[in-house]
């Protein structure tokens, strides 16, 4: 057993926080979190083309660097810590991995070398204005005719939808339900029949967009119809991304909390003196130790691609989402009156722990499918 | 124990109702019940509201007949709330004046300050705020640096207050300030009584985490205010203030706790409406809040008798402050959980600006609760310390 870093991994850790604190310190945070687009076109440029991030976990065969979901969980976490405002949450995890899981290998090799290098921006559409996460949340349908598919419908929350130059719909075949007829299309973000529309997202720092699609001409990935297992592995491999994430920015607020818990002094002493104060950041320190150690192990679940993932993955995603956003909670009540300002940084991760708690579905929901996947 | 109206108090419940079906009407009815103390939505409708609400005497209905008040009981005040908040009325404007300056004013006030302030509250045309905190007195509030010296017939007043809610709408602000120069904690001070609009008298928005800009800083730079505007004996303003924390923790906070069974209701609606009131994770946090808000329901129902047995509150208004904020703060979660992913967008203003729903809001302000009025470690101190007769923590 070794369940630690290599010294490449710790290295690459500290590559990407070097650029990170270079270029996402929270004044670009705030600047980008404000623009319509949400994110730098020139770093995510510099991303792509000289650290290579986009295609990190990418098979080199398809333009990446071919190295594991570990690697990919560590710049995951890395960008949470300092919530970076870039679609490659969207782009990179979610497209690049339903892409993999779904397409043929030509469709592989045309695709995700655009999106390796970072000159495409990818997303995946799949919940609709119902909400849900799973299979029966899809019902939009594709049409065929003549050999041609097309789609009409309304995908929600659709991370970067805004911006991105492809968008991988999940969407399933006529007169189906259920797991049965999950199908994967590729569509222009520009295509005709498509209208985008950003929403107002409660978390700032992460867009979102509503797609409507009327008649929209789409190209099938992969076979149409039998998309499920891909779909659903897609899913798995977003909740344990997504879990490294919340780890990077619940380790950002206790280290916000410790440090304001020595200098803050009321009755004359620090308040971290004080055991309520004392108690609260060693409780993060477990709850934050202890999502790590479940993101982690998840991450290698994703990277071997074995049996475990889909327990593994519904577990990190209910432990992680409930530890990071205590600890951005408590974090705001450990800085008193200046926590609850706009001005001072514990909101956006407060926000962004909400966000990310309930997308791809909330504990209860990840509490469930372990319950499923576990046999009880 | 009994909790029938007894026929006197079912006279009166019969004249809040009559009342409010008379004038709870058009532009007041569509504000609907809105979000706490310091919500400014419709805030000029609300003060020609509060404004008919002051000339029937239902401002400073339990101040003494000779200040305009009608002496209501604690019964009464209680009745009143109840028949308020069931007719979806609108958030009361005056928390800062009527529901803290007031009863310290009249606890503390001359005879001359009392006939100088009161009336003005009642007829709506002065707002109050309440300049307690500083950068570095918070919780710890007795080690305020504000000062104010005597200059011949006036009080000077030097240095800086924050987290003032509604500074920018106040037209007072009772200051907490230290008068005697060498004097340390909480001796030495004043509670003085000045008017905001004045040269010496800066305030500076600041946004809070819901977008909105509710409480400000506050800079006194020679701000003066006539010698007769202290509150209470000079440096005795401790006790003043304790006073005022008093109500905060205590009554002034009981119109906010039947405001959640509105919420309550608003997010019973929507979880029926969007089928997460039959996901049984749900029901269960929901019949929880429920629960929970009955349960403060009844403390508060017991913490009034005591109020009314022994003429006040005391330290047990901790364990309804800290009962309530926790309890709001978990059903602003359980609200979200009810959202769905729904949660996941807010809305805009017409400028664009980070705007929040009645949702959203409760789920952010709720944060706040649980550090103002006495931060919720602060409460539980007290209770141990005050409450259960545990030795003090070393500070
Ligand atoms: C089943 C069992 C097996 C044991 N086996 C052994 C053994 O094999 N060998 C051995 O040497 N001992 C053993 N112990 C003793 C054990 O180590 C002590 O019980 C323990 O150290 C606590 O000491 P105490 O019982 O005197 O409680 P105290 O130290 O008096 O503590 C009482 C309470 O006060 C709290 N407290 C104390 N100090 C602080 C502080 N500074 N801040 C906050 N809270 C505080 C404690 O957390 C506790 O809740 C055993 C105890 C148990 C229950
Ligand atoms: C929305 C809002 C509105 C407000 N409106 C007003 C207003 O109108 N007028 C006004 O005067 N003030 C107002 N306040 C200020 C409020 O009273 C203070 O924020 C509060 O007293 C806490 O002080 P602080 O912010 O300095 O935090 P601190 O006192 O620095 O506290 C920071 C943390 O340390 C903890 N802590 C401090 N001391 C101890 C201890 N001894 N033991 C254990 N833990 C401790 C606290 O509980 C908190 O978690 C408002 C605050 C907010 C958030």
């Amino acid at each position: 057993m070794n369940f630690a870093f290599s010294e490449e991994q710790e290295e690459l850790r500290r590559t990407v926080r070097q650029f990170l604190e270079a270029k996402s310190p929270e004044t670009e945070v705030r600047r980008l979190m404000e623009t319509a687009e949400g994110y730098d076109t020139s770093v995510w440029k510099q991303m792509g083309q000289e650290l290579g991030l986009q295609g990190l976990a990418i098979p080199e065969e398809h333009g990446g660097q071919g190295f594991t979901f570990i690697e990919l969980g560590i710049v995951l976490e890395e960008m949470g810590r300092v919530l970076l405002c870039a679609p490659y949450f969207a782009s990179a995890v979610l497209a690049a991995n339903a892409i993999l899981n779904a397409g043929t290998d030509e469709q592989k090799s045309a695709l995700l070398p655009g999106i390796a290098s970072g000159d495409t921006i990818a997303t995946l559409a799949f919940t609709e204005p119902s909400g849900k996460w799973d299979a029966a949340g899809i019902t939009l349908e594709a049409i065929e005719s003549g050999g041609k598919f097309t789609l009409s419908g309304e995908k929600m929350f659709v991370i970067d939808g805004h911006v991105a130059d492809l968008i991988v719909v999940v969407a399933r075949t006529a007169g189906t339900s259920g797991t049965d007829g999950i199908s994967f299309f590729t569509v222009r973000g520009d295509a005709e029949g498509l209208t985008r529309t950003s929403l107002s997202t409660m978390d700032m720092t992460r867009k979102q967009a509503k797609l409507e699609f009327n008649n929209v001409v789409a190209e099938p990935l992969g076979a149409p119809g039998s998309g499920w297992p891909a779909f659903s592995k897609t899913l798995d491999q977003a909740a344990v991304a997504l879990s490294n994430e919340m780890m990077g920015g619940a380790q950002k607020v206790l280290e916000m909390s410790v440090e304001y818990a020595k200098v803050r002094v009321q009755f004359g002493r620090p308040i971290g003196s004080f055991q309520a104060i004392k108690h609260k950041c060693a409780d993060m320190l477990l709850e934050v130790e202890s999502g790590k150690s479940a993101a982690y192990y998840a991450s290698w679940a994703a990277a071997e691609d074995n049996d475990e993932l889909p327990v593994v993955a519904a577990l990190s995603k209910a432990y992680c989402s409930e530890a990071y956003f205590h600890a951005t909670a408590e974090n705001i009540q450990i800085h008193g009156g200046i926590g609850f300002t706009w001005e001072h940084p514990a909101h956006l991760y407060f926000k962004r722990a909400k966000s990310s708690e309930i997308y791809l579905g909330d504990p209860t929901y990840h509490r469930e499918l372990l319950a499923q996947r576990i046999g009880i | 124990m009994d909790f029938v109206d007894t026929p006197a108090e079912a006279a009166f419940r019969a004249e809040v109702r009559a009342w409010l079906g008379e004038y709870l009407r058009g532009e007041f009815a569509a504000l609907g019940p809105g979000n706490g103390p310091s919500d400014e939505t419709g805030w000029d409708v609300r003060v020609e509201w509060e404004k008919l609400l002051g000339a029937d005497r239902w401002v400073g209905l339990t101040w003494p007949k000779e200040y305009g008040g009608r002496a209501a009981n604690l019964a009464e005040q209680i009745i009143f709330n109840e028949e308020y908040t069931r007719a979806g009325a609108p958030t009361r404007l005056s928390f800062f004046g009527e529901g803290l300056f007031a009863p310290t004013l009249i606890q503390y006030g001359t005879e001359e300050q009392k006939q100088r302030f009161l009336p003005k509250i009642q007829a709506v045309e002065e707002m109050w705020c309440q300049g307690f905190s500083e950068p570095n007195a918070g919780s710890d509030l007795a080690n305020i640096q504000t000062r104010a010296v005597l200059d011949g017939d006036e009080w000077v007043i030097t240095g800086q207050k924050v987290w003032t809610t509604l500074a920018h709408r106040a037209d007072w602000c009772f200051v907490v300030c230290r008068t005697e120069p060498d004097s340390t904690s909480h001796h030495g001070l004043t509670y003085l009584l000045c008017p905001m609009d004045q040269p010496g008298i800066e305030v500076r928005p600041l946004r809070q985490m819901t977008g909105s800009a509710e409480f400000n800083e506050v800079f006194f730079d020679g701000a003066r205010t006539a010698k007769e505007n202290a509150l209470g004996p000079v440096g005795e303003g401790w006790k003043v203030a304790m006073a005022t924390l008093g109500f905060e923790r205590g009554t002034a906070f009981m119109s906010s706790q039947l405001a959640f069974e509105g919420e309550f209701a608003d997010i019973l609606r929507i979880a029926q409406k969007n089928g997460s009131a039959r996901e049984p994770a749900l029901r269960d946090e929901l019949a929880n809040a429920y629960a929970g808000l009955q349960v403060m329901k009844y403390n508060g129902m017991r913490m009034l008798t005591n109020l009314v047995k022994r003429g006040d509150v005391g330290p047990e208004a901790s364990i309804g402050k800290l009962f309530w904020t926790t309890w709001h703060k978990r059903f602003g979660e359980t609200a979200m959980s009810v959202l769905g992913a729904d949660a996941l967008t807010v809305q805009r203003s017409q400028d664009g600006d980070y705007e929040v729903d009645d949702l959203h809001y409760i789920f952010m302000a709720s944060r706040a609760e649980t550090i103002y009025a006495g931060a919720s470690e602060i409460q539980r101190n007290i209770i141990g310390e005050r409450v259960l007769g545990l030795p003090r923590e070393p500070r």
